[in-house]
């Protein structure tokens, strides 16, 4: 399943690109895309999990960058 | 502004402002390190704590914690030193109006490039029981019928049920002339309605118009990234940790060679690391390719990648499709020869008789004569199929066909020294003359062809399935390098595969076609290039690149864009390196100071924003 996402107060290209990789390497998903201009994630991932992915998303997104906010 | 830009300006106000008032304080030893404090925890309580928060998560080396140990680290030497405070608050302050200043042109180009995009329709006027309601146009199913106000912009696919208009497509094609449509046209998602009331009947749900279908492109079109933005992201992944233990030699190794002076090469350490941020080429660059792709398609083309507007710029050979590319995909009388009569009379009695018949011969013969048949005058027709037809008009026997009919006839007829299809015509056994009908090349075709030789395109190629000589003529009449004709679909893969081979390593080639049959080529290519056509799907779905408006000489334009954005991207990439090159090798050197490196940091970064945000401008 394909889902899009906005992302509220991205404000750094570079976490931009580390948020990426590290969605990335989440099990289960197969492909994500953080886009810095646009504002927006989208994921790829199983259907069945996708929920409990998005919760690792969201923790691995604060991570790098605590003030951004994925709008679910 | 937003509303975290304006506590963050707030921020820098009070932070200024206590920061005087340190600096003109009359304290001294101790007391003078403690009045800097609340300036500096005022503007950087942020920062510390995000990189002690990062750090914890495992995130060393990014621009927090080099900002942290930087100013911490002047503080350090002030204290232990020089008696020095203002400069750590004063390079955290000049940071962050930096950062306020890059978050705000940032966001202001995104904004710019988001109302380019602007066609995304807000409702849809739906007719139930003979009263208006306003919907959303994603509740609106196809077959519903919609009413279009002046001034409205259309909010999905549809034909038109009643009413006539003049339809604004600047927004899609970047064309400034409007399109004329009345009842049977089809209307495309995204245009906006001039000047009359239409009803139209919604031909295709909301997901799937071409409003969506372009939102969708145009937004997803950073995930394709281009080489230079990756090479950006690989960079900056080495880059930093690199300059940190740079840094970290140049805080301890010489003093310990050459003895003493720890206080003097920790400050070289320390402005070696607010060097080192990759910021501003890691914003600017994927910002320049946003740019451009948003520029493109403020005229009407639009690009599926920052990797394919990278290409373009590299395009060496240019392949295309003739009919609905190069030509207009439409026939029409392109010449007559009579012999023995007028020329209205040959147009007449071959339009006649071929009056009858469906084929598209039959209808540009009908359409240049521009009358209606009166009734009673064709008495009698008969398809002569592969070779013409025979009618009875005005009580005579019309023959109109090719020559092999004229031979079977036993009539001798001229050979047609023009390129198109010979429509011969023989009145009561007698020769009448012959009339030339040809696919018209496109009006800017051949400007295209120029063009593009001018912006470095070696060589234009055109492949077709028509006839010798047709194809020739047109290819040579629009001054095309090559021509391959008689190609049937898998052919013209063939004719690509060995195109591909004949090219240089780093040249590319593009494919340009008219997105019907061409699927297969499109994707073969380098570059596949459509002549979108309002609402071709199979196009869309295949090029790289979509023309909207169907004219070839906006591939040039494309590639003008492209070069342009390249070029912008090179000079951030040029001049945030060689600055920030500059001021490692001055600091370690000891001959710059903070100030310069925060410079080198934010004031890069904003001025390779300010450079990136050209690529949105396109001239008209």
């Amino acid at each position: 399943m394909k889902k899009k996402f906005k992302m509220v107060d991205l404000d750094c290209a570079n976490c931009a690109a580390k948020m990426e990789n590290a969605i990335r390497k989440i099990d289960g998903v197969q492909d994500a895309v953080v886009s810095f201009m646009a504002q927006r994630l989208t994921v790829e991932a199983d259907d069945s999990r996708f929920e409990e992915i998005m919760d690792q998303i969201v923790k691995a997104c604060k991570k790098v960058e605590p003030d951004c906010q994925i709008l679910r | 502004m937003s509303g975290k830009q304006k506590k963050m300006l707030l921020r820098i106000l009070i932070s200024a402002a206590l920061l005087i008032i340190a600096v003109l304080l009359p304290v001294e030893g101790p007391w003078r390190f403690a009045v800097f404090l609340p300036a500096y925890f005022t503007i950087g309580w942020d920062v510390l704590w995000r990189a002690v928060v990062n750090i914890c998560h495992g995130q060393v080396f990014d621009e927090n914690f080099l900002m942290a140990l930087a100013t911490v680290g002047a503080f350090c030497t002030g204290f232990f030193g020089s008696g020095e405070y203002p400069e750590a608050v004063f390079v955290m302050l000049f940071y962050q109006v930096g950062e306020l200043f890059q978050s705000y042109a940032v966001g202001k180009s995104r904004k710019s490039i988001a109302s380019l995009m602007d066609i995304r329709p807000d409702y849809a006027n739906i007719e139930k029981d003979g009263v208006l309601e306003q919907v959303d146009p994603e509740e609106v199913s196809a077959g519903d019928a919609i009413v279009i106000k002046p001034g409205e912009r259309i909010p999905l696919d549809g034909i038109v049920l009643e009413g006539a208009s003049a339809l604004d497509t600047a927004a899609l094609t970047g064309e400034s002339l409007p399109r004329e449509v009345a009842a049977g046209d089809s209307v495309t998602s995204g245009c906006v309605n001039m000047s009359g009331l239409l009803r139209v009947e919604v031909t295709r749900p909301f997901e799937e118009s071409t409003v969506s279908k372009i939102l969708d492109l145009v937004e997803n079109s950073s995930s394709k990234k281009a080489r230079a933005e990756n090479f950006i992201t690989r960079f900056a992944r080495y880059y930093t940790p690199i300059v940190v233990c740079a840094a970290l030699a140049l805080a301890v190794l010489p003093p310990l060679i050459l003895g003493g002076g720890w206080g003097d090469w920790i400050q070289r350490a320390l402005i070696f690391l607010v060097v080192s941020c990759p910021c501003a080429l890691v914003i600017s660059v994927p910002l320049s390719f946003f740019g451009g792709i948003g520029g493109a398609s403020k005229q009407g083309i639009l690009v599926k990648g920052g990797n394919y507007l990278e290409a373009l710029a590299q395009a060496e050979m240019m392949v295309f499709d003739k009919t609905g590319t190069l030509t207009q995909g439409v026939f029409r009388v392109a010449g007559a020869y009579p012999r023995g009569c007028g020329e209205e009379e040959l147009l007449e009695m071959a339009a006649l008789a071929e009056s009858y018949s469906d084929h598209p011969i039959s209808r540009s013969l009908k359409e240049a004569w521009g009358r209606e048949p009166e009734p009673g005058r064709v008495t009698e027709t008969e398809e002569l199929s592969g070779r013409g037809v025979r009618a009875v008009v005005d009580g005579r026997t019309v023959w109109a066909g090719n020559s092999r009919l004229m031979e079977e006839l036993g009539v001798a007829c001229d050979t047609c020294g023009q390129a198109g299809t010979a429509v011969h015509v023989a009145i009561d056994g007698a020769y009448k003359g012959h009339l030339v009908i040809a696919d018209q090349v496109k009006e800017d075709a051949a400007q295209a062809i120029r063009e593009l030789k001018e912006a470095g395109v070696q060589r234009t190629v055109m492949l077709t399935g028509d006839r010798k000589e047709v194809g020739e003529s047109v290819a040579k009449e629009l001054g095309l390098d090559e021509a391959y004709t008689q190609l049937l679909p898998a052919g013209k893969v063939e004719k690509v595969e060995e195109l591909l081979k004949q090219k240089s390593p780093k040249g590319k080639l593009a494919f340009v076609g008219d997105g019907i049959n061409d699927a297969p080529v499109l994707s073969r290519a380098d570059i596949g290039i459509a002549m979108g056509g309002l609402g071709s799907d199979a196009a869309i779905e295949a090029a790289d690149i979509v023309l909207m408006d169907d004219k070839p000489s906006k591939i040039a334009e494309a590639m003008r864009i492209s070069r342009r954005t390249l070029g912008i991207v090179r000079q951030n990439i040029v001049f945030a390196l060689a600055v920030k090159g500059l001021v490692l090798v001055l600091s370690a050197l000891g001959l710059s100071n903070m100030w310069e490196a925060v410079f080198a940091d934010v004031g890069v970064a904003v001025l390779a924003i300010l450079n990136a945000m050209r690529a949105l401008n396109v001239k008209k």
